[in-house]
């Protein structure tokens, strides 16, 4: 009995976490003008309750501000989460299924891809795009797609000598069908998973390159852009400027985390023997 | 007759399964398995491969995986065997012998594994005694396990058995993938511990080589005993008692190769009632309503036609 | 040994294919870009006020205007020669900048390199011999929430509580400002030091803790650890006895195959500490359009990578017994 309302409050905790998730993107999309608003009558303030994350140098209410950046990043890191995930799956499978030569050439690219360092190769794509909204989002894309290539890859190899599937072979059913029928149901809760759980290094990537100056330019409100220039205050012991939108960064990265690992626990046909 | 080494009574085992998003269930592994072994005695539990018989193997040693729960009782020389006293007789008079060379640690020489760790010099002259006795050399020692043949193997964790005095030896599918004369020897080699005084629990798939050193089978079929008779009742198909048994022994090579009929069993079809009722020729209506396992001359059997004839 | 050495020849062969590779396509990347070098280094009013004559010469100076294929032939015929062009913002050649900020940089990758290893090891150890236990869930989570912390986030973090708070540690750079060369001493690195090398480790022990749990759990639920158990041996004794060496190969490997991570956290890390490395070197080319220094920032940094995968795998070939013993009879 225990554990079935233990599954059960883990499906709810999903769904609290894509709840809140969700608000605080509607949150930034809608509040978009009040995050620019300066104010210098109100600058460099302490958090209290009227502006419970403080207010920066030039008067703007930093917890606007801070759902705003938030907004952003989610967004960005969900299209190219998901754009990287289907390439993931694409060449994934390219390399399982269209012989040694496919396989070859994909993981030579692999190797290539993950020989240079995340950040570098996010810079070197940046600055191939002139920086700005366009590099982040090609960068971050290129550069996340590796290892859940690696993982489908495997996973379609595994299938494709599975007992079902040569079956079915011998049986003389068609290409397409096999995928369809028996390939594709067994690998969408892997994909799922794993396009979740890309979301969190998304946000963090887009959020790092953006804060070396390589991203969103410094008008955005993006997290990136608040904590480098909030970087500058620092030592003047303005350590709301710091510390607020960070902690809101990582409790957002967090929250993806636990979907993913949520969903990962519910349809993974492995943990069958909890 | 002494008291007997080990007592299995009414063992049920199952495991909880998650199905779909929410649900659980439980996977019956076994139900209501019974048996003795006495000091001395060679009993065999024979069943298809897979048909959770090696259960059975690590309910008796305490190592069942966490989601497994048992009922029924498990008595070692009279008293109950509790997890307490497995903990204590595991590895000395408890003993498995596993199914295969992936139980022994691949990154360690043999020597060391069969020795438990010990470096002492009592320690190494009885590893290097008990290699000699299965016909295995002291350069065997310095072997990693991946460099043993299939044979050699299933010596080598014979002898991780014998380093002290086992009292119960559970072999678990000795077996599988050794041609027929190392089959006979390993078998051999069990049937010699049950002649100096321990009791043999023999796991194993196949009826024809555990009748040469069997001193009494135990009929395992679907999760559950069917019947338990001596080895000698084997030699013809009339002293055998339930109709399973008797296409068992039908199927043997020697005794005209016949196929039973029927679907094969599957636990998710377990209901009440014999297992083996839809392939049975002799099967009747209340075949399908719980059958006690009876005590009759020779063994016991499970069958409605000895409850009700 | 001739195995051992066929084997080496191979992976070396390989590695200098994929840095080949890796050049291309930051060569690629960088010629495509169509930031103007001159606007950002030399400032679009500046340009304004210049002469043609003065422009063309600057245009020379920073390559704009030759076709991309021929500066790469160039460039690439250069570096086999040892030359690496010359650093267009720091008016250095690019080897020397490079020398220096590795060797800065080398400090703290190679401390954090080896904090986090051992001590994610550990606590991956504990982690998986307990699973499910207090000290699993504790180590999960922790593992959990420094993964999901941005670097640079958390450099600042210590950075606000130990140098600006507590006053206990520099604010930054690698020396004290305006000391001379010769007057640095070794402790006086240090203490710069301390910061980014402590921020990376922590960065760093969350995958290794989370991976050797893993390995960990493999083992402890793996056929032999179950005989083990069969035979009396308590948890600890698995632990110690089987667990311990079938994990220690396994994430020893993937701690070699891990610098291009540790290398990544240090590009944000030492942008936050103004710590002259190879990372903030990196940066700085970026934002400048420095072309030659970022090739070879880049080169070098890959080449890092690979000689770690290349350790890893040597690793694998020459230790495991199972491996050694393919070559016997």
């Amino acid at each position: 009995m225990k554990k079935r309302s233990r599954r059960k409050a883990a499906l709810s905790l999903l769904i609290l976490s894509l709840c809140l998730l969700l608000a605080v993107t509607l949150a930034g999309v809608l509040l978009r003008d009040a995050a620019m608003e300066t104010d210098f009558a109100r600058k460099n303030l302490p958090p209290s309750l009227r502006y419970p994350f403080g207010t920066d140098w030039m008067g703007r209410d930093l917890f606007v501000r801070t759902l705003c950046g938030l907004s952003m990043s989610i967004q960005i890191g969900i299209i190219t989460a998901s754009v990287s995930a289907v390439i993931a799956f694409l060449l994934g499978s390219a390399a399982a299924l269209l012989g040694r030569g496919a396989d070859a050439a994909v993981s030579w690219l692999i190797d290539l891809m993950m020989g240079i360092p995340h950040i570098l190769l996010l810079i070197l794509v940046s600055f191939a795009c002139g920086k700005g909204f366009w590099g982040v989002v090609i960068g971050v894309t290129l550069s996340h797609w590796m290892s859940l290539s690696r993982v489908i890859r495997g996973e379609v190899l595994q299938l494709r000598e599975s007992g079902y599937v040569q079956v079915a072979q011998k049986l003389g059913m068609g290409r397409g069908y096999i995928l369809r029928r028996h390939m594709v149901p067994h690998l969408f809760p892997q994909f799922m998973v794993g396009l979740v759980l890309l979301f969190p290094h998304a946000i963090l990537h887009e959020a790092s390159v953006t804060f070396l100056g390589f991203g969103l330019s410094p008008e955005q409100p993006a997290i990136g852009v608040i904590l480098s220039e909030g970087m500058k205050y620092l030592i003047m012991g303005q350590w709301w400027l710091a510390v607020f939108p960070g902690l809101a960064l990582v409790l957002v990265v967090l929250l993806f985390d636990l979907v993913g690992s949520t969903l990962r626990k519910l349809l993974d046909p492995a943990s069958i023997h909890e | 007759m002494e008291r007997p080494i080990l007592e299995v009574e009414h063992l049920s085992l199952s495991f909880t399964q998650y199905r779909g998003l929410l649900g659980r269930t439980q996977l019956p592994a076994i139900s209501d398995l019974s048996l003795r072994i006495h000091p001395g005695e060679l009993v065999a539990v024979v069943g298809a491969s897979g048909s959770g018989k090696s259960l059975l193997a690590h309910a008796i040693l305490g190592i069942l995986p966490y989601n497994a729960s048992l009922t029924g009782a498990l008595f070692y020389n009279g008293a109950p065997l509790t997890p307490q006293r497995q903990k204590a007789i595991r590895g000395k008079e408890l003993v498995l012998v596993p199914q295969s060379v992936s139980y022994l640690d691949p990154l360690m020489k043999v020597g060391p594994q069969v020795r438990n760790g010990r470096r002492d010099e009592a320690a190494r002259n009885r590893s290097r005694a008990v290699l000699a006795r299965y016909g295995l050399d002291p350069q065997v020692e310095e072997r990693y396990p991946f460099q043993l043949s299939g044979g050699m193997a299933r010596r080598v964790l014979i002898s991780t058995a014998v380093m002290e005095q086992p009292r119960l030896v559970i072999a678990d599918e000795p077996t599988p993938g050794l041609h027929p004369q190392a089959a006979q020897r390993v078998l051999g080699h069990f049937r010699e511990l049950a002649d100096q005084g321990a009791g043999v629990l023999l796991i194993t798939h196949d009826l024809e080589l555990a009748l040469t050193v069997a001193h009494r089978i135990v009929v395992f079929y679907a999760g559950t005993t069917l019947e338990e008779a001596p080895a000698s009742a084997f030699q013809e198909d009339n002293t055998l008692r339930h109709p399973y048994t008797r296409a068992l022994w039908r199927a043997m090579p020697q005794h005209g190769f016949h196929a039973p009929e029927g679907s094969l069993f599957s636990p998710q079809n377990q209901e009440e009632g014999c297992p083996f009722r839809q392939g049975c020729p002799e099967a009747r209506e209340d075949c399908a309503g719980s059958i006690p396992y009876r005590q009759v001359e020779g063994g016991y059997v499970r069958c409605i036609r000895e409850v009700a004839p | 040994m001739k195995r051992n050495l066929l084997f080496l020849s191979k992976n070396l062969l390989k590695m200098a294919l994929l840095l080949l590779c890796v050049s291309m396509v930051a060569f690629f990347l960088v010629s495509v870009s169509p930031i103007n070098p001159l606007q950002a280094n030399v400032g679009q009013t500046a340009l304004g006020s210049m002469s043609p004559e003065q422009i063309q010469k600057l245009e020379e100076y920073w390559g704009v205007g030759q076709p991309p294929v021929e500066r790469y032939l160039a460039w690439a015929g250069d570096v086999l020669r040892g030359d690496m062009g010359t650093s267009l913002i720091y008016r250095q050649s690019v080897a020397s900048v490079i020398g220096q900020r590795l060797q800065n940089s080398l400090w703290l990758l190679v401390i954090a390199w080896a904090l986090s290893g051992t001590i994610g090891f550990f606590l991956g150890a504990v982690a998986g011999a307990n699973r499910g236990g207090i000290w699993d869930r504790l180590i999960k989570s922790y593992s959990l929430i420094t993964a999901s912390t941005p670097a640079f986030w958390l450099a600042l973090l210590l950075l606000l509580f130990f140098s600006v708070w507590l006053k206990v540690l520099p604010i930054g750079l690698s020396v004290p400002i305006g000391m001379e060369a010769s007057a640095v001493t070794l402790l006086d690195r240090v203490r710069h030091a301390i910061l980014p090398a402590l921020t990376l480790a922590i960065t760093g022990v969350s995958s290794v803790a989370l991976h050797t749990r893993e390995k960990m759990i493999d083992v402890m639920e793996s056929d032999y650890a179950l005989f083990a158990r069969a035979r009396g041996d308590s948890n600890w004794r698995i632990l110690r006895r089987h667990g311990l060496r079938n994990v220690l190969l396994p994430a020893l490997t993937l701690q070699f195959a891990s610098v291009g991570e540790i290398i990544g956290g240090s590009v944000l890390i030492e942008q936050v500490f103004s710590y002259p490395g190879l990372g903030q070197a990196a940066v700085a080319a970026g934002l400048g359009g420095d072309v030659p220094l970022l090739m070879g920032v880049t080169l070098v940094c890959a080449g890092l990578v690979f000689l770690g995968n290349l350790a890893a795998n040597l690793l694998y070939g020459v230790v495991d017994p199972r491996m050694k013993g393919r070559e016997s009879p």
